[in-house]
Formats: C-alpha cells, structure tokens, sequence
C-alpha cells in the first residue's frame, strides 16, 4: 500500500468537515465539522512524521490536539450563551449585527 | 541504490497488515463523516463523529504513533465528544435540525466548494513526489513516550509553557461565559404557589399524561371530557420531537378491549 493513501483519506476528511460547516445549520454540528477538520490534518501530521522518520510531526498534531481541546471548551461556552439569550442554536439566527 | 530503496519501502512503508487495516478502516470513517454531514438528528452527528475520532486513533497507533493514538481515543472521544454530547442534551432539539434551506442555492454552492476543496488537495497530494518513508523505528528506540517526551520538554518546552497559559484563558473564558448573575433574589415555592393561584390560570397543576391503564406513558397525551388530547399534558419537547402519540392509536384499541372486559366478566 501507498503512505500516500493516508493523505488522501485526510484530504477527504478535511472536505468533509468543510462542507458541514458550510451546509448544516446547527451551531453545534457546524462546531464537529471544524473538529473534524483539525482531525484530518492531524493524520496528515502523523504521517508526514512518518514519513520524514522524526518525531517533530507527532509534537505538532500533540498541540494542535491541545489548542482544539481549548477552543471547544470556549466554543460550546458561547455556543450555550447564545442559546441563552436567543432560545436557539441555529447559526441563522445570531444575526444581530445585519443591517 | 535503488535496491536499497526499495528495501527501505519493504521494511518501513505500510506493510500487509495495516494495508487491511486501513482499507478496513477508511471506507468506515468515510462513511461515518459523511453522517456527520447528512444526519439529521444532532446526536447521530456526534456518535458517528466519535466513531471517526476511535478510528483515527487506530491509525495513529498503527503509525507508530502510540502516545497520539491513546490520547486521541482519552482526550477527543472521552472528553470533548462527551462535552459535545453534554452541550447538546442541555440545548435540546430545536428548528436547526431541519434540512430546509434558508439561502437559495447554499447547499449546492457549499457541495461544489467542498468537491473543489477535495479536488484541489487530492491533486496537491498526487503532484507530490512523496520519498520512501523513512519510519520511525530509529526514532522511537527508546519507545515513542519517551521521543515525544525529549521533543516537548526541550525543543518545544517554550510552545509548552505557553499552552499552560492558553488553557487556563480557556478555562477562565467557558467559566465567565457560563456564570449567571441572579437578578433579584431566589424565588421560594411559597412565592410560586402564591403567584400561580394569583393568575388563576392554572392552579390545580398541569395534566397529567396517559389515558387508560394501558396508556399511562409520557408520550400519551391525556384526554379532555370532549375527547381532544390536552396539550398540556406532554411535553414540549416531545412535541418539538413529534414524538407524541397519536389519539387515535390507543382509540382504536378500545372497541377490542371493551369486548375483553365484557367476555372476561362472563368468563
């Protein structure tokens, strides 16, 4: 087998999760696509490690896991106080700001 | 030269076994991201993405990544999949769910863009000229603990102070965003009971649900002396759910059940 496939699996994955954020409405969902995305580049990351035979790859794919865990923390605290205020997690209806 | 190339892609490329394993595993996560996508229920999105997150983590160990893989599997899917899950029941279901477009023409302007995007990585990686893994067996001699462990607390130990600070802002941030000020002081039930008889509108309780002794679930909504269901009697969100039983389904059992009753007194 090809090392070259597990890129390709990560670049499938990585559209996947664009297209969920650009298609689903709930604010929740479009958060996994995101997630999903970081997932995807991290296998990318991993196998480049793998293939250039250190450890460096493996050391980024660690932080971005971190950062990740971070961002999902704050985001679902907005996500909640959105829904708090507005009744709904629909992206649609945080509009506010539009003229 | 060559020979030893080749060698090298012997020993360190992707062998037999994790050949079946990826294309065991790949076809899986596909599909499970894809119902991420299209899933209509927000629940079903986060188990098939926790699905996805099991599977990555296969694979991380299966590069030789041991510590990734465990921390995939403890950190994405015990922890955040669980927060996700977590934020999700207390939100409940609502009008996101639907799969009626609100923008004209989005969801096929989102499809191309992602197939592009998909495209355009696709080929990025084809056009590449990818050398002959190097593996990691040199790197990880001493065990990939122990190499990632050497990389974070000294090549990287600075990047790793930082993220200290990264997520205690992160935790200060969800603690600020969560907290509720209490405007007014708590209500008692006393002051309840006295507000509710008050307004007068409701003051012997809701309805409670379920007709029948066969029919005293939830989703039963309870009947008026005209023979309406009360909708009062279930809950919103099993309504939001469509959930509720229909009145006719029970209604029509009552013919067969009198009978019962009328046979089993004569019985």
């Amino acid at each position: 087998m090809n090392i070259a496939n597990y890129l390709y699996l990560s670049c499938i994955l990585f559209a996947i999760g664009a297209a969920t954020v650009l298609l689903r409405r709930n604010a929740i969902v479009v958060f996994m696509g995101v997630e999903l995305m970081l997932n995807a580049t991290n296998l990318a990351f991993v196998t480049f490690a793998r293939i250039q035979g250190s450890l460096d790859g493996q050391v980024v794919a660690l932080f971005v896991m971190l950062v990740a865990a971070a961002e999902v923390v704050v985001g679902l605290a907005i996500i909640m106080t959105i829904f708090r205020a507005r009744r709904s997690a629909s992206v649609d209806d945080a509009n506010l700001l539009r003229l | 030269m060559s020979g030893l190339a080749a060698a090298a892609v012997a020993t360190n490329g992707p062998g037999g076994g994790e050949a079946v394993l990826f294309w065991v595993l790949a076809p899986v996560m596909v599909i499970a991201a894809l119902g991420l996508l299209l899933a209509k229920k927000a629940v079903h999105a986060a188990l098939a993405m926790a699905l996805v997150m099991v599977a990555l983590g296969v694979l991380y160990v299966a590069q030789d990544a041991d510590f990734l893989g465990v921390i995939q599997v403890f950190v994405y899917t015990g922890a955040v999949m669980m927060l996700f899950l977590f934020v999700l029941m207390l939100v409940g279901v609502d009008s996101s769910d639907s799969l009626v477009e609100t923008i004209k023409g989005q969801r096929w302007l989102g499809l191309l863009l992602a197939v592009g995007l998909a495209g355009l990585l696709g080929s990025a990686v084809g056009s590449a000229v990818i050398a002959s893994p190097v593996g990691l067996t040199t790197a990880n001699a001493e065990g990939n603990v122990v190499g990632i462990a050497i990389k974070i607390f000294a090549q990287y130990v600075f990047a790793f102070e930082v993220t200290s600070a990264l997520l205690i802002t992160a935790a200060m941030g969800a603690m600020v965003l969560a907290h509720q000020e209490r405007l007014g002081e708590k209500k008692s039930q006393r002051v309840r009971s006295q507000a509710r008889f008050r307004s007068g509108r409701i003051a012997a309780g809701l309805p409670a649900p379920g007709v029948f002794a066969r029919h005293n679930a939830v989703d039963t909504p309870a009947l008026l002396p005209d023979g309406t269901p009360s909708e009062l009697s279930v809950s919103r969100v099993l309504r939001a759910r469509e959930q509720v039983r229909d009145i006719d389904d029970f209604d029509r059992e009552v013919g067969r059940i009198e009978t019962d009753v009328e046979q089993g007194g004569r019985r």
